[in-house]
């Protein structure tokens, strides 16, 4: 340790490393507010799931993410690498389960508001031309979904190389990183669905697809 | 070729209120006889399947349900021992009495049961995503606390197999016998403790059953049986 902060600190100091500690520099992450009421879901998600999942699981992950950023920023300060290098899964499972829920809210859309409707525009022609068509790419999801061995999401990216949509599975909360754009994830977590539906999470995905906000991710495909 | 081997489900050696209020009626129900269960239909669903791809020596095929094997295995070796290592907090086996070797050995390493408490405490919280803490007994005979991601599921297959050729480079707890169990799936607790997990991981530790912890404590590694 006290070599890696020997051939540290030169940097750090060079970048200014009292900024780094301060809160002007590491932006607190706020919960992001839901776009609909906690019951607008049903009868697909309940509100109770919504609530819990949104104003505690949410709430955790971003105060967590906010703890573990202050920490990764005394670390900088401190050019103590061996602590930086320790808190980086701490820093990818909160700050993913961040980044997930956030994308995942916008996802979602009562029906009142569109939720369920098809997906339209180039995204759809696109899904079209990679699984033939919508109900062949649902049973795509869903079979990754069922897949899926503990928990962890199912999401629709795309290739930002070759401009391809796929569908991929990630564990725990990694989130989609690298060549791939998030363009529609779901949570396959059991606290996501446990409350209504228990050990039959197959019907969670059946339901899902009746309030899902496919303009959030036609807007993200144009992107 | 031989038939294939049925696995079946386990009773649970108390009644699914027993682990009240620590562990919920209705929780009890559906990881025993849903969620178990699913582990155990699935595992016998690959191993027929297993059975046909050696009949037609299709390699492809057998590796292609290894994962099926080793998730639906681990499910069913987990749970099951799971089960046996909890018991009602009013019975004898949920003293720590009942396990005096045990205790001496976690004071030993630990310093004490309260600090050893800490430390798994620690360890279960600390899983990211659904998983599985342990005590184990390692081939040394010293115990360790280990936590086992679902992918890691064979690694509790590998403890139990474990003789004396060795497989010590393959894994970091591989030789060692797991004493005791806890499931940290949110199946095994949301619907009574929605996310507070902590109070989960508080509420277990009356329903621990030393007995069976003790008994398991004193087997030499790699002879236990389910
Ligand atoms: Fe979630
Ligand atoms: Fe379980």
């Amino acid at each position: 340790m006290s070599f890696s902060r020997l051939a540290i600190r030169p940097i750090v100091a060079a970048s200014g490393s009292r900024r780094l500690a301060t809160s002007a520099v590491v932006v607190k992450h706020k919960l992001p507010d839901l776009p609909y009421d906690y019951a607008a879901l049903e009868p697909s998600i309940s509100a109770k799931i919504m609530e819990l999942h949104h104003s505690k699981h949410h709430q955790t992950y971003v105060n967590s993410l906010n703890e573990a950023e202050e920490k990764y920023a005394a670390a900088l300060h401190a050019g103590d690498v061996t602590a930086q290098i320790a808190l980086q899964p701490a820093l990818k499972f909160h700050g993913g389960g961040h980044l997930n829920h956030s994308l995942f809210w916008e996802n979602l859309a009562p029906k009142s508001s569109g939720g369920g409707t098809p997906p339209g525009g180039a995204l759809a022609k696109a899904i079209d031309a990679t699984w033939g068509d919508y109900g062949a790419f649902k049973k795509v999801v869903n079979a990754s979904l069922a897949g899926i061995q503990g928990s962890g999401w199912s999401w629709l990216v795309k290739d930002k190389e070759t401009g391809q949509l796929q569908v991929i599975t990630l564990p725990n909360q990694d989130p989609v990183t690298g060549k791939y754009v998030p363009l529609l994830g779901i949570d396959a977590w059991e606290h996501a669905y446990y409350l209504q539906y228990q050990n039959r999470k197959a019907e969670y995905f059946g339901a899902i697809w009746d309030v899902i906000n496919w303009k959030a991710a036609e807007g993200r495909f144009k992107v | 070729m031989a038939s294939t081997h049925k696995y079946t489900l386990p009773a649970l050696p108390y009644a699914y209120d027993a682990l009240e209020p620590y562990i919920s009626h209705q929780i009890m129900t559906l990881h025993h006889d849903k969620h178990h269960q699913a582990y155990v239909n699935n595992l016998n669903a690959a191993t027929a399947s297993h059975v046909q791809a050696l009949e037609k020596s299709d390699v492809q095929a057998q590796i292609a349900l290894q994962q099926a094997i080793k998730f639906n295995g681990g499910g069913h070796i987990n749970h099951s021992l799971f089960w046996a290592n909890l018991a009602p907090a009013s019975s004898p086996s949920a003293k720590t009495e009942a396990a005096p070797k045990l205790m001496d050995a976690l004071a030993e390493k630990y310093g004490s049961y309260e600090k050893f408490q800490d430390e798994f405490n620690a360890v279960l919280l600390g899983l990211q995503g659904s998983g599985w803490g342990w005590l184990v007994k390692k081939k040394s005979g010293e115990l360790d606390i280990v936590a086992t991601k679902v992918h890691t599921f064979e690694a509790m297959i590998v403890m139990m197999r474990e003789d004396a050729n060795g497989l010590q480079d393959q894994d970091p707890v591989v030789g060692a016998q797991p004493v005791f169990g806890v499931d940290m799936w949110e199946h095994a607790y949301y619907i009574q403790y929605f996310n507070d997990k902590a109070s989960y991981v508080t509420g277990i530790w009356n329903v621990i059953n030393w007995e069976e912890s003790e008994r398991r404590f004193l087997e030499q590694v790699g002879q236990l049986k389910l």
